[in-house]
């Protein structure tokens, strides 16, 4: 590795990034360097698919993300986050930038059948991925059974957080039929699988969801009538 | 956020080749994308973990668990084996973050999550030594309710934020740490340290260090045991005070217990001298507000968070009724 002064000042941490980059595109040019794998040498170069070894040198980096079904190909920075990918990007803009922290969970994206704040992803990191935001949460354009009762309840009142709530909740249920426990659950030794959850489960089980028009009820209601109607059937 | 290069290294030799001061390991990203985000975290080089093959929960050859550090949160939670033979710990995982971030969150990185304290994670605050040493301690003057009743310093009173590092203390578990000189265990005990005069360091990891499981012992507290959690709202938040128990017990007899408290200092807090008390004793002997005492004896709370005393005392009391289920 490259050796460099401890950074002191904004200035010279500008400097240092200006010195390091001309470094790279130094060793990019002579193809100098180490071998750790496959190199990403020049702009837009690939990663290579999953979790194949790669050093991202270059500025941006060709990834893969299947979104919604549909395959992509796209550069990004390292430091593009799944969220900016989606939105800036691909311009799949129903998921919502609310904190870009991981507070608020406006950006939450189901990634290889998980949920997650996309707002804390490293888009590089998810080369390769099954992305399902709320654009493909619909089946040949019929809403989904929770959008459906989302409409029906009134869950919502400016439905900014609404596209995280319904990725949230639509994992929500799937975590709780693969017998996921939560800070609500009483008995954590015995496993219980199914949708049909009591309102202090669904509460807690949301909790990383917020909304500001405190439609809590109405999205409670919501998630708890599918979660019925999906256990019975 | 700093531009940084990117590393997904095909071993983890390969990751420790690479590693050093000016790079960190990310799991999942969590608490460093976050930081790097607001400039506190400034890595030149990021070194992507997940596909290290880290992620394995087994058992071990002596009863044990062995816990890999790029388990997640959840998957650790949800784990057969830590819910039947840990709970405490399956509890303490669930009482923390929220589902979508206990789905990226590793274990490695749940221990190595940085204080919340806002004079840290706000940059618009001159004074932090945590983040720039040497620049004093807003806080000590400044909004303290949250923060340290116990090991603070002069230069630092904040308080390490994870749920599950304070079960992970309590179940006597070992931090399975790896460098380019080999592996070595390390007792969490003596995995996170206290400020003194070098707040910048929150455990006694080296740079290059990667952690690369956590071994929990033969199950313990597998029966009475309970993670409290007391907190500003029902759920999503930080620790005010935490509190885990276990204990073992030989009839109505009290083996051995462990009690350790979350929220009242820079490093998870065993109460070592108040879970002595309770050894050897029958249930009905317990003086519970002698040993709740006894948790946090030598507390300096400061004006705004001297509440915390006695909320960390009832909360211990209320998690050894809890765990022993005695009213």
């Amino acid at each position: 590795m490259k050796s460099k002064q401890p950074a002191t000042s904004a200035d010279d941490r500008t400097r240092v990034n200006l010195e390091r980059r001309l470094f790279m595109g130094t060793v990019a040019a002579t193809g100098a360097g180490m071998s750790l794998g496959a190199f990403a040498q020049d702009a837009e170069a690939p990663v290579h698919a999953g979790s194949a070894p790669v050093r991202a040198r270059a500025r941006r980096v060709r990834i893969r993300l299947d979104v919604n079904g549909v395959a992509h190909e796209l550069g990004v920075e390292p430091r593009v986050t799944l969220l900016d990918a989606l939105r800036e990007h691909l311009k799949l803009t129903g998921t919502k930038k609310g904190c870009d922290r991981g507070q608020c969970g406006a950006c939450t994206v189901i990634a290889d059948g998980r949920r997650i704040n996309s707002c804390l992803a490293l888009a590089v990191m998810y080369d390769g991925a099954r992305i399902t935001t709320v654009e493909g949460l619909a089946r040949e354009g019929e809403p989904s059974p929770l959008q459906r009762a989302f409409v029906e309840y009134d869950a919502f009142q400016c439905g900014f957080c609404t596209p995280g709530q319904l990725c949230s909740a639509t994992a929500l249920l799937a975590e709780a039929q693969a017998g996921a426990i939560s800070a609500a659950t009483a008995d954590l030794k015995h496993e219980r699988h199914g949708t049909h959850l009591p309102d202090i489960e669904i509460r807690e089980r949301m909790s990383g969801n917020i909304c500001r028009c405190g439609a809590y009820p109405n999205i409670v209601a919501a998630i708890r009538d599918v979660g019925t109607k999906a256990a019975s059937s | 956020m700093m531009e940084f290069e990117y590393l997904r290294p095909a071993s983890i030799h390969a990751a420790l080749s690479a590693a050093g001061s000016h790079a960190r390991y990310i799991g999942g990203g969590t608490n460093l994308v976050d930081l790097m985000k607001s400039g506190i975290e400034q890595p030149e080089l990021l070194i992507d973990i997940n596909h290290l093959q880290l992620a394995a929960i087994e058992e071990l050859p002596n009863g044990g668990l062995r816990i890999g550090a790029g388990a997640r949160n959840s998957d650790t939670a949800n784990h057969r084996l830590v819910r039947e033979r840990y709970p405490l710990l399956a509890q303490s995982l669930v009482a923390g973050a929220s589902p979508q971030l206990r789905n990226l969150a590793t274990v490695g990185g749940n221990l190595m999550q940085r204080t919340r304290c806002d004079y840290f994670a706000d940059t618009r605050f001159p004074h932090c030594n945590k983040r720039k040493p040497g620049s004093g301690c807003g806080a000590l003057e400044g909004d303290h309710h949250l923060h340290a009743i116990l090991g603070g310093s002069k230069h630092c009173i904040a308080v390490n934020p994870s749920d599950m590092s304070v079960a992970l203390l309590a179940l006597g578990a070992n931090v399975n740490v790896r460098n380019r000189n080999g592996e070595r265990p390390v007792p969490m005990s003596a995995f996170h340290r206290l400020p003194g005069e070098h707040p910048e360091r929150d455990t006694h990891l080296e740079p290059g260090d990667l952690i690369v499981s956590v071994d929990l012992p033969s199950p313990v507290f597998a029966k009475n045991y309970h993670y409290l959690k007391v907190r500003e709202r029902a759920s999503y938040a930080f620790a005010l005070v935490s509190v885990a128990v276990g204990i073992e017990q030989d009839g109505d007899r009290i083996r051995s217990a462990a009690i350790a408290l979350g929220g009242v200092a820079h490093k998870p807090w065993l109460a070592a001298d108040a879970a002595a008390m309770l050894a050897d004793k029958p249930v009905r002997d317990i003086d519970f507000a002698a040993v709740a005492a006894a948790a946090v004896n030598g507390a300096k709370p400061l004006p705004q968070n001297s509440y915390k005393v006695p909320m960390a005392r009832n909360a211990v009391q209320r998690a050894l009724r809890n765990a022993l289920e005695v009213a």
